[in-house]
């Protein structure tokens, strides 16, 4: 397995998502649709709580819902079925006998897929957030720097976490349930919704013991200069210590997987 | 209407006259989805999830704050209620509509076209989701629990209007799935943008239009009419003063907001058959 090859697969998987531009047009502006209304509401409950609100001010809270909304794409945080459909099928056949490891390959592939969504489905909204509300944003280069290496983390940790979810496709036939499922805890815990600081403490102790802010709320408040310096790098390190977890559970569970397999013909 | 009497008149089943056709279209979709048991259970339970990811917003919203837009905790769960329950009704009767660029780009509607029956009214009755009732069921209990413990003054007035806005919200989004269906003729691959339509007014409707600012209100009330869907009726309901800009007394119109909805939906679907070229398969 040769760096050169995960590196044509990074490579194809941003071509696969940039050939369809008008798709990732529709996506911006749906993502700046839901932003504006959710700006709105973040600054309304800002607002309603005299000003400050878990340390958001009424534009923090605003740069929150854009910032979040840019991210949609590139963190992938809702569900896709590519490797469900590709056990149900049977097609997993054929990348178990590529040589390249199926987990390296699949994660190259999606880091390819959001650096090409970064900028056209991350930029509108933030261009019409700029406009509309304003964005808080620090003056630094450095919260820039390391909130990028922190995007990548984020990337890492959702591709992980649905890869690991994906794999109960291999006892389960009908996987809608249990996407659901994900989808549901994923997406209120990742600060998707709400800001994970505005949880009420008993959800804010069950957000903590997940992947699941490693996936858009770490990124953000990186960005945002929210954490800096030594706390900055606390952050970065749990996102680290996620996405190395979160891997090597997936790589398990397709060892496990991959021993019961049966794949008919040839 | 016309082309409805021309099915009818042709009869293609023999049992139930005008309606047949379609009473034996949805019977066998809720057949089949009733097949698998368990697996509709599930499906019901991840619909019942979606509603409380929503109304998980609003919890989350509440316990820092007591008041967004004019309303407290209570009137919040009541407009929500409202508003979802009527989203998710018109996601159960139309919802599946937002295929339609799928049917589009692999030249499915072709099949529809040949059919003696409205486009329309086959793709309504083709799909129709019941796992859907899981999100209605999660609304109706929040409608009932606010209805519950608001201090609402039950007149006949009050009952009318708890009567009326659920039809003619779900009306009205129906109506916009359809708008949406009818811009896909042109659009590719914008399946998405439909979302920001549907979806969104959605998500709007389930907040006080009052939190906006002025263009989004205007756009939320006289473009996409959300607020008629739940907000409106609800400053009625709970007897609040509605903001300068809307008198509480448009609750009452939300029927008025369906049929102006339906007029440009159905105007919106017939300029998207038309503009449809087929795939020449």
């Amino acid at each position: 397995m040769s760096v050169a090859a995960l590196a044509v697969l990074t490579q194809t998987g941003w071509k696969r998502w940039s050939a369809y531009r008008s798709a990732a047009l529709a996506g911006a502006v749906t993502n700046t649709v839901f932003g504006l209304i959710k700006a709105a509401i973040t600054m309304g409950a800002v607002g309603a709580a005299g000003g400050t609100l878990a340390g958001y001010g009424a534009i923090e809270g605003a740069t929150y819902a854009w910032l979040a909304q840019a991210l949609i794409a590139p963190v992938n945080v809702f569900w896709s079925n590519d490797l469900v459909d590709r056990i149900r099928s049977g097609d997993i056949a054929v990348d178990l006998s590529r040589p390249v490891d199926p987990q390296l390959a699949y994660l190259c592939a999606d880091l390819g897929r959001a650096a090409f969504s970064l900028v056209p489905r991350g930029a509108p909204p933030l261009l019409v957030g700029a406009l509309v509300t304003g964005l808080a944003l620090p003056g630094q280069l450095l919260p820039y720097v390391l909130g990028m290496v922190s995007v990548v983390l984020a990337v890492v940790v959702s591709f992980a976490c649905r890869w690991l979810v994906s794999l109960a496709a291999f006892w389960l036939i009908e996987m809608r349930g249990a996407a659901t499922l994900y989808l549901m805890t994923s997406n209120i815990l990742c600060g998707l919704v709400v800001p994970v600081h505005w949880f009420p403490g008993w959800m804010a102790a069950v957000a903590a013991a997940t992947p699941f802010p490693s996936m858009l709320q770490a990124p953000i408040d990186v960005i945002m200069g929210r954490v800096t310096g030594v706390d900055a790098l606390g952050v970065v390190g749990v996102q680290i210590a996620w996405a190395a977890g979160v891997l090597l559970a997936g790589r398990l569970v397709w060892t496990l997987g991959t021993r019961k397999l049966v794949v008919q013909g040839g | 209407m016309a082309d409805l009497s021309a099915a009818g008149s042709r009869r293609p089943t023999a049992a139930g006259g005008l309606l047949g056709p379609y009473r034996a279209l949805v019977s066998s979709r809720l057949r089949s989805q009733l097949a698998y048991r368990r697996s509709f259970a599930l499906d019901v339970l991840g619909s019942f999830g979606v509603g409380l990811i929503e109304f998980a917003e609003v919890y989350v919203i509440f316990s820092s704050i007591s008041v967004l837009g004019g309303l407290d905790f209570a009137g919040l769960a009541l407009l929500f209620g409202l508003a979802s329950l009527s989203f998710s009704l018109a996601d159960l009767l139309v919802g599946h509509i937002d295929r339609i660029p799928t049917y589009l780009r692999t030249g499915t509607l072709d099949a529809f076209l040949l059919r003696p029956l409205p486009v329309l009214a086959q793709l309504v009755t083709s799909d129709i989701q019941l796992r859907r009732l899981g999100r209605s069921a999660l609304a109706l209990g929040v409608l009932v629990v606010a209805l519950v413990v608001n201090p609402i003054d039950f007149t006949p007035a009050v009952i009318t209007l708890l009567l009326i806005t659920p039809i003619a919200g779900t009306a009205i989004f129906c109506g916009l799935f359809v708008v949406a269906a009818g811009i896909q003729f042109w659009l590719i691959e914008g399946s998405e943008m439909a979302n920001a339509f549907t979806y969104g007014s959605n998500y709007a409707a389930t907040f006080p239009t009052s939190i906006f600012s002025l263009p989004m209100r205007v756009l939320f009330t006289f473009v996409v009419p959300a607020a008629f869907t739940a907000y409106l009726p609800t400053l009625l309901i709970l007897g609040l003063p509605g903001p300068a800009w809307t008198p509480a007394w448009w609750g009452w119109l939300t029927p008025l907001a369906a049929l102006a909805v339906w007029g440009v939906a159905l105007l919106a679907w017939r300029a998207g058959l038309r503009h449809y070229t087929g795939a020449g398969s």
